[in-house]
């Protein structure tokens, strides 16, 4: 095993789950943001997260990604728990979050490389890393730039070459798309859709965006902090008898309003 | 997770740090004028008026503007240690602490790193005020400038530990007002920086003791006795104090980021993050 795979904690066997929510629930100022939500995401696919602002979506990936921890309930990641083995679990995510989260008067390569360096990547395999990724998002010309200056798809595309530099099994996208023209967000969404083909990557998508969803995707729908259903998109339509996704989301949420 | 692994994490946090400092000249510039000012202008208006008396580690009379060299460079690491914790209130603002938080070397060592880093940053900005001294007529024993090191560094850490133990606790960058009116300010005059202690006591005992629980206190003293290399009871008393308040407020920085009991979830919580 190379260094990069320890660091990585390439170790996982393939039928471990990428992601096993169990039991999680979180409040936030006496109000439940979860509640008891179970979630499993099986490696290699793309699932979608899809729910309404204020469903709970980026409180979940907050407590997946360990910014804080939940109150209850457990979160594994490719079989490490993440409360008590949070190195490995971390190691194994890559995340683009909702918010920006990019220094603006860093380059692109800058901001990749202090990335590289928390995640203690050999200088070497950081810079070919670097080059690798800003290559593939079609930015390679754009390195030595400073974020400031880079308009919002480019700027997703810096923060998802990112995500993917330490080379991780499962990659977060909270509402990766938002704000994004209409070109933008479909050349996103083919990027990472490809990554999953290609790299056998598992992809969490969260999003509100119905659209987002094809029909053989595993979509699990949030609502105010529950999940309300879990399986194909088009399972999903035919269980609740619904003309499409749009029709079956509408139903069951409404079904669910507080 | 190898050495190697952390070795790498501490030199990206200390790059981005000094990335930052050398990006933002302004903060350089302002943090050298701000000490030059009370140099030039204060301290000469002071010379006449107070005298300084023999205390230690002086072993003869000095002059007043000799003497408020240890407080202008404590002065020099406190806002620079309150620098420190304002950028992490703007990289939380900004996003960009979340990649901080989402590595997975252990948080209290990335918090330890950022520590580190902004008291190194310290060091230069501390060396170009003493040069300036130097050039204006402040000359202090030339081993002085070296035996001070292990204070700049230690008082270094203990005031970027408080700007860290801050950070957590301010929700929005323009509270960080408030800061400077409850912090930096009173810490800095209520302290021997300005005046000796027995002059405060002569003023006022309330006062005085007030000056004699505040840390930055002992970070200049540990300054003064080093600066004139003078390792004795009184510089390890105040080197002990200083690395005690250094434990508290590391201790608590560390505790308020922590995922699973820290102020940043309840800090998030009520700053209007996205559920």
């Amino acid at each position: 095993m190379t260094e990069q795979d320890q660091t990585t904690g390439n170790a996982a066997s393939p039928a471990v789950p990428a992601l096993a929510v169990t039991d999680l629930s979180h409040r936030i100022g006496g109000r439940t943001v979860l509640d008891s939500v179970s979630i499993t995401v099986p490696a290699s696919r793309f699932v979608v997260l899809l729910g309404q602002n204020g469903a709970g979506k980026t409180t979940l990936f907050s407590l997946v990604t360990r910014l804080y921890s939940a109150q209850a309930g457990l979160i594994r990641i490719f079989g490490h728990e993440l409360r008590k083995e949070s190195s490995a679990a971390l190691s194994q995510l890559g995340v683009v979050f909702q918010q920006r989260a990019l220094d603006p008067d860093l380059s692109a390569y800058q901001n990749l490389w202090y990335h590289a360096a928390l995640h203690g990547m050999p200088w070497g395999t950081a810079r070919r890393r670097i080059n690798e990724e800003l290559g593939r998002v079609g930015l390679a010309k754009e390195a030595k730039r400073k974020i400031r200056g880079f308009s919002g798809g480019e700027a997703r595309r810096v923060e998802i070459a990112r995500a993917l530099l330490h080379n991780p099994r499962l990659l977060l996208c909270d509402e990766a798309t938002v704000g994004l023209d209409i070109r933008s967000r479909a050349d996103i969404m083919a990027d990472v859709r490809g990554l999953v083909r290609e790299r056998a990557l598992t992809v969490l998508w969260a999003t509100h965006l119905i659209d987002e969803v094809q029909p053989d995707d595993l979509t699990i729908i949030l609502h105010q902090g529950k999940v309300l259903h879990q399986g194909p998109a088009s399972g999903i339509v035919a269980d609740v008898g619904a003309a499409s996704l749009n029709d079956a989301f509408r139903r069951i949420t409404e079904g669910r309003a507080a | 997770m190898t050495a190697a692994v952390w070795f790498r994490c501490f030199i990206g946090i200390v790059w981005r740090e000094g990335l930052r400092f050398i990006q933002q000249r302004s903060r350089f510039v302002s943090a050298l004028v701000r000490p030059l000012i009370w140099l030039f202008v204060f301290a000469a208006g002071f010379r006449s008026v107070l005298g300084v008396s023999i205390v230690p580690p002086y072993e003869t009379y000095i002059l007043y503007d000799e003497y408020i060299i240890p407080g202008l460079i404590a002065m020099i690491q406190l806002f620079n240690g309150m620098q420190s914790s304002l950028s992490m209130v703007y990289d939380r603002e900004m996003g960009s602490m979340r990649v901080l938080l989402t590595s997975p070397v252990p948080r209290w060592y990335l918090l330890v790193s950022k520590l580190v880093a902004g008291t190194l940053l310290s060091l230069p900005q501390v060396y170009v005020f003493l040069l300036i001294a130097w050039l204006y007529g402040i000359q202090l024993t030339p081993l002085g400038y070296i035996t001070v090191i292990p204070a700049l560094l230690l008082s270094g850490l203990m005031l970027g530990a408080l700007g860290l133990l801050l950070s957590s606790m301010i929700r929005q960058l323009e509270n960080f007002a408030g800061v400077m009116n409850f912090i930096i300010f009173p810490m800095f005059f209520a302290s021997s920086a300005l005046y000796p202690l027995w002059k405060v006591e002569e003023a006022s005992p309330l006062l005085h003791d007030i000056c004699a629980y505040n840390p930055f206190t002992y970070a200049v003293e540990l300054i003064r006795f080093l600066l004139y290399v003078k390792f004795d009871v009184l510089a390890a008393t105040n080197a002990k104090v200083v690395a005690a308040f250094l434990i508290v407020f590391l201790g608590g920085a560390i505790a308020a980021y922590d995922p699973a009991k820290g102020l940043i979830a309840r800090v998030r919580a009520g700053g209007g993050a996205g559920a």
